[in-house]
């Protein structure tokens, strides 16, 4: 125990006196977190569309001002033909261009089901879904107006009233689906684990190269008390840009913190030790700083874009969905988000809880394993 | 009187491979407790291997051997309690100030916080280093770093002190001075393995080794093998053997 306070210290004084690491590790992330939360968004604000109007009714200039009217679609053009309406698409000038077909308002008060025509530019397949979702909606809710209306109508004649079923979506524990609240604790957690992975690999390898290694591999000290005196440094710097992260998004972004701070605390720590683990193993295997850098991102480029944080883990398919199981980061942004939007409790991340120890104990065994003092 | 009759190293044909290449061939050689061995060959002769089994940072091919009566096998971490090493890389820490140093380098051998203030006034006083203790290493002149990195390798009172090269790239001068300190820790009953290249030093050696292509071709006191080899020098008599 006395030998690993004098390897931690040695260790803290190393990283203190590091002219170029202290920002790298403080006010870098932050600049990181506030730039990508703000705009890294999924969300699609505008949707240029251009509408051909071949009925010019009462009915179809209706529909045009409700989508109009919409904030998230930009009116470009109104061609006269789908073909000049393709030419925008072709263009891609337009994400979307609808079609109101000729007897549009003749065929809906015949009852005689009317069709649209929406066509997509998918090649921003983002846009494209979701502005044609918005879409739908507006027409659907249109269609609901003009079919309420004629009821009524009807049903004034009939003195009776019907009501149609009405469907109100909430969005529970983020009601005003606020892009940042959802990314900031994400990032905030790929820029820890970025840190912690790259500073523990680079740190065994680098008294490599210097050969400050060989001097400590010819005193007798124990395997475990060398990588443990190499993690906690490390978790120590990982749990203060944590800390600092949380704050600087509490202030910035005013994300909600529902749940128990402690208890993501207390579950980040755990989660440091494996991505710490993991970086000591690679830097355990390579010969240079440059071979652990690389490997290092190897592993880093999996984790964050297989993480949940930019792609849904739901979507992906079924073997990738169980690839984000030994991911920690993956486990990182279900608790961070799970505690402080939803404010769970430690039984509701028990499975995040048990994998992430199975993580460490794997990825930390290997790094003492795999450290030799003989070769 | 200094040199006791009493082996603290003890190897038999001991042979390391790497791949089809045998770098150390079947050597055999005892030291004597007390004794300053000098251990010589050219570069690539197998030197640094031959050290690196002895002090349990490389596990050997075949053969036997035995470090202050520890089996190289399977007491190699015993083994390190009872020796300093001093490679030819230089290895303190350059970021860290010569007091961190020698504080961090007793902490991990498990010296307690008085024993560490005690050796580290030692070091200070006897290397001269007290105006510069809370300097880091890296602003220390060669000749100086490598005087306190003997004198950290001794931190904890080993037996016996591998020496890899120790004045490698220093004047003559300040290699003089390292070899009084050398005798110092002679003379305090430490057996001292050092290798080196220059032939100057190897007379102030009790007995020599000379390893060619991984096998010791000659082992005696300078003074023998002088006659042996029918040499005025031992320079003559290490291009006698290494060509």
């Amino acid at each position: 125990m006395k030998i690993l306070r004098y390897l931690i210290q040695k260790e803290f004084i190393q990283i203190l006196r590091n002219k170029a690491l202290l920002p790298m590790m403080t006010i870098l992330p932050i600049v990181q977190l506030i730039l990508l939360s703000t705009a890294a968004s999924n969300e699609v604000k505008n949707v240029d569309i251009v509408i051909v109007d071949l009925d010019q009714t009462e009915s179809s200039r209706l529909l045009k001002r409700k989508i109009i009217a919409n904030n998230r679609f930009s009116l470009i053009a109104n061609p006269f033909s789908t073909k000049e309406a393709n030419q925008f698409l072709q263009a891609n000038k337009a994400d979307i261009a609808l079609v109101i077909p000729n007897d549009f308002e003749k065929d809906f008060l015949r009852r005689e089901k009317p069709s649209l025509q929406i066509i997509a530019n998918a090649i921003n397949g983002q846009q494209a879904t979701v502005g044609s979702g918005y879409l739908s909606n507006i027409i659907y809710s249109f269609n609901e107006n003009l079919i309420q209306e004629y009821i009524y109508l009807q049903a004034l004649n009939k003195k009776q009233k019907e009501n149609p079923i009405q469907i109100v979506p909430r969005n529970w524990y983020n009601e005003e689906l606020k892009y940042t609240h959802f990314m900031a604790p994400g990032i905030l957690a790929e820029l820890t684990a970025l840190l912690t992975i790259v500073l523990s690999a680079m740190n065994i390898v680098r008294e490599r190269e210097i050969g400050t290694i060989e001097q400590i591999n010819v005193t007798p000290i124990k395997k475990w008390q060398f990588i443990l005196g190499k993690l906690i440094p490390f978790l120590c710097v990982g749990i203060v840009l944590l800390v600092v992260g949380i704050l600087t998004s509490k202030i910035v972004f005013d994300i909600p913190i529902v749940g128990n701070v402690g208890l993501l605390f207390g579950y980040a720590i755990i989660n440091l030790i494996a991505v710490l683990g993991l970086g000591l193993l690679i830097s355990n295997f390579a010969n240079t700083q440059q071979q652990a850098i690389f490997v290092a991102f190897f592993f880093i480029l999996i984790f964050i874009l297989m993480c949940g944080l930019f792609t849904p883990i739901d979507s992906m398919p079924k073997w990738a969905q169980y690839f984000t199981i030994p991911n920690p980061l993956a486990q990182f942004v279900s608790v961070s988000r799970k505690i402080l939007m939803k404010g769970s409790t430690i039984w509701d991340i028990r499975f995040e809880i048990f994998y992430t120890i199975i993580l460490a104990i794997v990825f930390n065994s290997l790094a003492i394993w795999s450290y030799k003092k003989q070769e | 009187m200094r040199i006791e009759n009493k082996n603290i190293i003890e190897v038999e044909n001991l042979t390391k491979k790497f791949g089809d290449f045998t770098a150390v061939n079947a050597i055999s050689f005892t030291v004597k407790k007390g004794e300053i061995f000098g251990f010589l060959g050219a570069n690539g002769a197998g030197k640094t291997t031959a050290m690196r089994m002895l002090i349990g940072l490389s596990i050997p091919t075949s053969g036997t051997g035995k470090v202050a009566n520890f089996d190289i096998y399977k007491e190699a971490e015993k083994i390190k309690k009872n020796i300093g090493y001093m490679s030819q890389k230089f290895s303190l820490y350059n970021d860290l100030t010569i007091r961190e140093n020698i504080r961090f380098y007793g902490g991990i051998y498990g010296l307690s916080k008085s024993e560490i203030k005690q050796k580290t006034e030692k070091i200070l006083v006897d290397l001269d280093l007290k105006s510069v203790a809370n300097k880091l290493v890296d602003s220390l002149p060669l000749g100086w770093k490598q005087r306190l990195s003997f004198a950290v390798s001794m931190i904890h009172d080993p037996e016996i002190v591998f020496l890899d090269e120790p004045t490698g790239g220093v004047d003559p001068y300040v290699r003089r001075q390292f070899w009084e300190t050398i005798y110092d820790a002679a003379n305090q009953g430490r057996t001292i393995f050092v290798t080196t290249h220059y032939m100057d030093e190897v007379e102030y050696c009790d007995r020599v080794s000379i390893m060619v292509d991984g096998k010791i071709e000659a082992l005696d006191t300078p003074k023998n093998l002088k006659k042996q080899f029918q040499a005025t020098n031992m320079n003559d008599v290490f291009l006698k053997l290494a060509r």
